[in-house]
C-alpha cells in the first residue's frame, strides 16, 4: 500500500464498488415503479399507486446516496487518473458529457416532479415523470457502460501525433460491439437486484403477517421480474458477454476459469484454488469437458491456457479475478433455482403460504448486490494490466504528481465518510421498512412536504 | 474557432452553474442567520427543494464538457488541486445528504443538526470556490508537461511558492462568499414572506456592502497579481463590456432591492456574478490556466484543447441536449414558481 498507483487504484475501486450499491437498486427499481404506475393507470387499482409510492421512498433514499456518491467518480477521472485523462478525454469525454447533458437534467427535473408533484400533477403525467426518470436512469447507465466498454475494448479512436488518444469515428465509439452486450448483461442485473430486493421485502411483510396486500403485490411483481431478469442474466446477456471476453480477451478467460495449461476439452472448475507461483489449481471439483463447450459450443475444442501468454500480459490479481467470477457465477446459478422455485410455487398459487420458500426469498436479499459487485470485479480485474485494454497500461495512467500519501489521506476520508453514510441509509431504510406502504396520498418524505 | 467556440459553452455552462447553484449555496449560507424557527427553515429549504439537485447538475455536466473540450486542462487542474478538489466532494456530498435528510425525522435535534450542516457545508463549498477561481487568475506552477500539485498553504503568499491559498485567493474565497450570501438572501428574499423576508433584507442590505468592498479589492489586486490581465483590457478595450455589466448588476441589485423589486434584484445579482466570471475568463485569455513560473508553459484554449474532429462531433449532440436541458430548467422553475407557502 506504499506505491501510489496502489493508492489510486483502490481510491477508484473503493469509491466506484460503494457508489455502485445505489445505482443498481434505482436503476431497476425505475423499471419495476414505471410497471406499478403502469398497472395503476390500466386497472385504477389504487393499491398500485401505494406500492409506487412506497417504492419511490426506498427509491429517493437510494438515488440521493447515488447522486452524491456519484459526483467523486467524475472528479478522479482527473484527480487520480489525470494521465490517462490528458490522453483520453477527448474520446472518453464524450460519452461523460453526454451522460451529464442527457441524462442528469432528464432524472433530475423529473424525479423532483414524481417525488415532489403527485398532488399537483394529473396521473398520466405522474405516471410520465416515473417513465421519464427511468429513462434518465437507463440513459446514464448506457453511457457509463460505453465509457468502461471502450476501455475493455477501444473503437472509433486514433492516435494523435503528439500521443493522445482521439476521437476517429463517433459512432464507432457509440456502437462498440462490446457495450451492447455488457450493457444488456449490466441492465438487467440492475432488475435483479430491484425484483429480489422488492420480492425480499414482500416476503418480509408476509411472513410478520404485516401489509398482506401490499406484500403479494411486491411479491408478486418481484419474482415475475425476478425470474425473467435472472435468466437473461444467464442467456443470451451472459452469454454473449463471455463470448465478447473469448475473443478480445483470451487471457483474462484462462485467468477467470483458473486454467493453467492449454487442453482440449477443457473441463470448468466449480471450486478451487488458483495458485500462480507453482501454476496449478488446488483442490479442484471439475466438470469434464465444460469450458470448452461452453467456450466454443464443442466439447473437445482447444482452450488456451494461462502458460501460453507471456506473463506480463497477466491479469494482476488472478487469485481476486478468479474468485470474483467464480462468487458471481454460483449466486448468479442460485438465484435462478431460487427464482424458478418461487415462480413454480406462485403459479401453483402456494406461494405465499410457503414459509420456506418466503424465508430463502427474505434471506436473498444482499445476494443480488455481491453478484453485481462480483461482476464487475470480473470486469476491471479482467482488465489488467491495461487501463485501456491493449493500448494504454493502468501504471501508465495514474496522477503522477499526486503521491500516495495525498491519495492514502483522501482514501481514508472516503472511506470514515462512507461508513457513517452506510450506518445511516440502513436506518432510514429500515424506518421506511417498518413504516410500510400505505393508502393516503402523501407525498414522500422530502423537502418539498 | 471551434476551440474558442468550446471555450465559450464551458464558461456559459460554469456561468450558469455559479447562478443557479449559488442561489441554493447562498441560500444555505444566510438559512442560519436569517430563519430562526423550525417552519422558516423549512420555507427556505423549501424554496430549493425541487431545484437544487437539478442546479448541481450543471456543475456535472458543466465538469463533464469541460473534460471532453479540454482534457489537458481537466486532468492538470483536477490532479493539482487534489486536496482542495476532495474537500470540495466532500461538502457536496455532505450538504446533498443534509438537504435530503433533515426532514426525514421530525425531531430538533435530527433538524437542527442538519441544518449546522447544510449551512457550513454551503459556506466552505462558496469560499473554496471563490479560492480556485482566484488560483486560476494567479496561475500555478505548471511545468513543461502541463502537470503541477500543490500544497493546500504554504506562507500565504501570492508568489512562485504559493500554496492553493495564500492572501489572494483567500480574498476571491471571501469575495465569493459574500457574493453568493447576497445572491442567495435575494432569492430567499424573493421566494418567502413575513419575518423571515424581513430580516432577509436587513441581513441583504448589510452584506452588500461587503461585496462591495470585496469586489474593489479582489478588482485591484487581480490586475497587481496576473499581468495578462492588463494586456488583455489594454489590447480589447472591449472586454470593458463585462467589468461594466458586473459593476452595473452590482449597483442594481442594490437599488432594486431598496425599492421592493425582488426578482429584478435577484436577476441582478446574477448579472453581476456573470459579469465578475466573465471579466475574470477574458482577462486571463488565451490562457485557461497560466503558469505563475513560466508563461510558454501555461495551459491555453489552444493547447490544451481535444482534437478538432471530437469538438465538431460535439457540437452536433451538445446544442440539441442543452436545448432540452434549458427546456426542463424552465418547466420546474415555472412549475415551482411563486412564493413558497407553509
Amino acid at each position: 500500500m506504499d506505491s501510489a498507483l496502489a493508492v489510486h487504484r483502490l481510491h477508484f475501486a473503493f469509491t466506484v464498488t460503494y457508489h455502485y450499491i445505489f445505482p443498481q437498486l434505482t436503476m431497476g427499481l425505475a423499471l419495476l415503479i414505471v410497471i406499478l404506475k403502469t398497472i395503476a393507470l390500466r386497472t385504477g387499482d389504487e393499491r398500485y399507486n401505494d406500492a409506487a409510492r412506497f417504492w419511490a421512498k426506498i427509491f429517493a433514499i437510494n438515488f440521493a446516496m447515488g447522486v452524491v456518491t456519484g459526483i467523486p467518480m467524475e472528479f478522479q477521472f482527473g484527480t487520480n487518473w489525470a494521465r490517462f485523462s490528458k490522453a483520453v478525454g477527448g474520446v472518453l469525454g464524450q460519452t461523460l458529457a453526454m451522460e451529464g447533458v442527457f441524462s442528469f437534467f432528464l432524472e433530475s427535473t423529473f424525479l423532483g416532479l414524481f417525488v415532489y408533484g403527485e398532488k399537483r400533477l394529473s396521473p398520466r403525467m405522474h405516471w410520465l415523470s416515473a417513465f421519464l426518470v427511468f429513462a434518465g436512469s437507463w440513459m446514464s447507465g448506457f453511457f457509463i457502460i460505453a465509457t468502461d466498454a471502450w476501455m475493455q475494448h477501444p473503437t472509433g479512436y486514433k492516435l494523435g501525433s503528439d500521443g493522445t488518444v482521439q476521437l476517429d469515428s463517433f459512432w464507432g465509439l457509440l456502437l462498440n460491439p462490446w457495450t451492447f452486450w455488457q450493457y444488456l448483461h449490466n441492465m438487467t442485473g440492475a432488475v435483479v437486484t430491484a425484483s429480489i430486493v422488492m420480492s425480499s421485502i414482500g416476503a418480509y411483510y408476509l411472513l410478520s403477517g404485516k401489509f398482506n396486500e401490499y406484500a403479494r403485490i411486491f411479491v408478486r411483481t418481484g419474482v415475475i421480474a425476478g425470474t425473467l431478469a435472472c435468466l437473461i442474466m444467464l442467456f443470451p446477456t451472459g452469454d454473449q458477454q463471455g463470448a465478447m471476453v473469448t475473443r478480445h480477451q483470451p487471457v483474462t478467460l484462462s485467468a477467470m476459469e483458473g486454467l493453467f495449461d492449454s487442453t482440449e476439452g477443457a473441463p470448468i472448475a466449480l471450486v478451487g484454488q488458483p495458485d500462480t507461483d507453482k501454476m496449478t489449481l488446488d483442490n479442484p471439483i471439475l466438470v469434464p469437458k465444460m469450458l470448452s463447450f461452453l467456450t466454443y459450443r464443442r466439447w473437445g475444442a482447444e482452450v488456451k491456457g494461462l502458460k501460453d501468454f507471456p506473463r506480463d500480459q497477466w491479469p494482476d490479481n488472478i487469485p481476486l479475478l478468479y474468485y470474483s467470477y467464480h462468487i458471481m457465477v454460483g449466486l448468479g446459478t442460485m438465484l435462478i433455482l431460487l427464482m424458478l422455485l418461487c415462480s413454480y410455487s406462485l403459479w401453483r398459487s402456494t406461494l405465499y403460504d410457503a414459509r420456506g420458500l418466503l424465508w430463502a426469498l427474505m434471506l436473498a436479499l444482499p445476494f443480488p448486490y455481491i453478484a453485481t459487485t462480483a461482476g464487475w470485479m470480473t470486469a476491471e480485474l479482467g482488465r489488467q494490466p491495461w487501463l485501456i485494454y491493449g493500448l494504454m497500461r493502468t501504471a501508465d495512467g495514474d496522477s503522477s504528481r499526486v503521491s500516495a500519501a495525498n491519495g492514502l489521506f483522501t482514501l481514508i476520508g472516503f472511506m470514515g465518510l462512507y461508513l457513517l453514510f452506510g450506518i445511516l441509509f440502513l436506518f432510514l431504510v429500515h424506518r421506511e421498512i417498518e413504516h410500510g406502504p400505505h393508502t393516503e396520498v402523501v407525498p414522500v418524505q422530502g423537502v418539498a412536504q | 474557432m471551434i476551440q474558442v467556440t468550446w471555450f465559450c459553452l464551458v464558461a456559459i455552462m460554469i456561468a450558469v452553474y455559479v447562478v443557479l447553484d449559488g442561489f441554493d449555496l447562498g441560500a444555505g449560507i444566510v438559512h442560519l442567520f436569517v430563519a430562526k424557527t423550525d417552519p422558516e427553515r423549512r420555507q427556505v429549504l423549501r424554496s430549493i427543494g425541487p431545484v437544487w439537485d437539478g442546479n448541481e447538475v450543471w456543475l456535472l455536466a458543466g465538469g463533464g464538457t469541460l473534460y471532453f473540450a479540454f482534457p489537458a486542462l481537466y486532468a492538470s487542474a483536477f490532479s493539482g488541486f487534489y486536496l482542495a478538489l476532495m474537500m470540495v466532494l466532500w461538502l457536496l456530498i455532505l450538504r446533498g445528504i443534509a438537504i435530503e435528510l433533515r426532514s426525514h425525522i421530525e425531531s430538533p435535534m435530527w433538524q437542527s443538526f442538519w441544518d449546522l450542516l447544510f449551512g457550513g457545508s454551503s459556506a466552505l463549498l462558496a469560499i473554496l470556490f471563490g479560492a480556485a477561481l482566484g488560483n486560476v487568475v494567479r496561475g500555478v506552477p505548471l511545468d513543461h508537461d502541463g502537470f503541477f500539485f500543490l500544497p493546500l498553504w504554504t506562507n500565504l503568499m501570492p508568489g512562485k511558492d504559493a500554496g492553493i491559498v495564500d492572501w489572494y485567493t483567500l480574498l476571491t474565497g471571501c469575495a465569493a462568499f459574500a457574493a453568493l450570501a447576497a445572491h442567495g438572501c435575494y432569492w430567499v428574499i424573493y421566494k418567502t414572506i413575513g419575518d423571515l423576508q424581513t430580516r432577509a433584507r436587513r441581513f441583504g442590505s448589510q452584506v452588500w456592502w461587503v461585496v462591495a468592498a470585496l469586489t474593489a479589492g479582489i478588482t485591484l489586486s487581480s490586475f497587481q497579481i496576473q499581468s495578462n490581465l492588463n494586456m488583455q483590457y489594454q489590447v480589447h478595450p472591449w472586454g470593458y463590456i463585462f467589468p461594466i455589466l458586473a459593476a452595473a448588476g452590482l449597483i442594481g441589485m442594490r437599488i432594486l432591492s431598496l425599492r421592493g423589486k425582488d426578482l429584478a434584484a435577484f436577476l441582478a445579482s446574477s448579472l453581476y456574478l456573470i459579469g465578475m466570471l466573465t471579466s475574470a475568463a477574458f482577462g486571463v485569455f488565451p490562457y485557461v490556466l497560466p503558469s505563475n513560473v513560466d508563461p510558454a508553459a501555461g495551459l491555453t484554449v489552444t493547447n490544451a484543447a481535444a482534437a478538432e474532429y471530437g469538438l465538431y462531433i460535439g457540437l452536433a449532440w451538445w446544442i440539441p441536449g442543452m436545448i432540452l436541458a434549458a427546456l426542463y430548467s424552465f418547466f420546474v422553475y415555472r412549475h415551482f414558481s411563486g412564493k413558497v407557502v407553509d
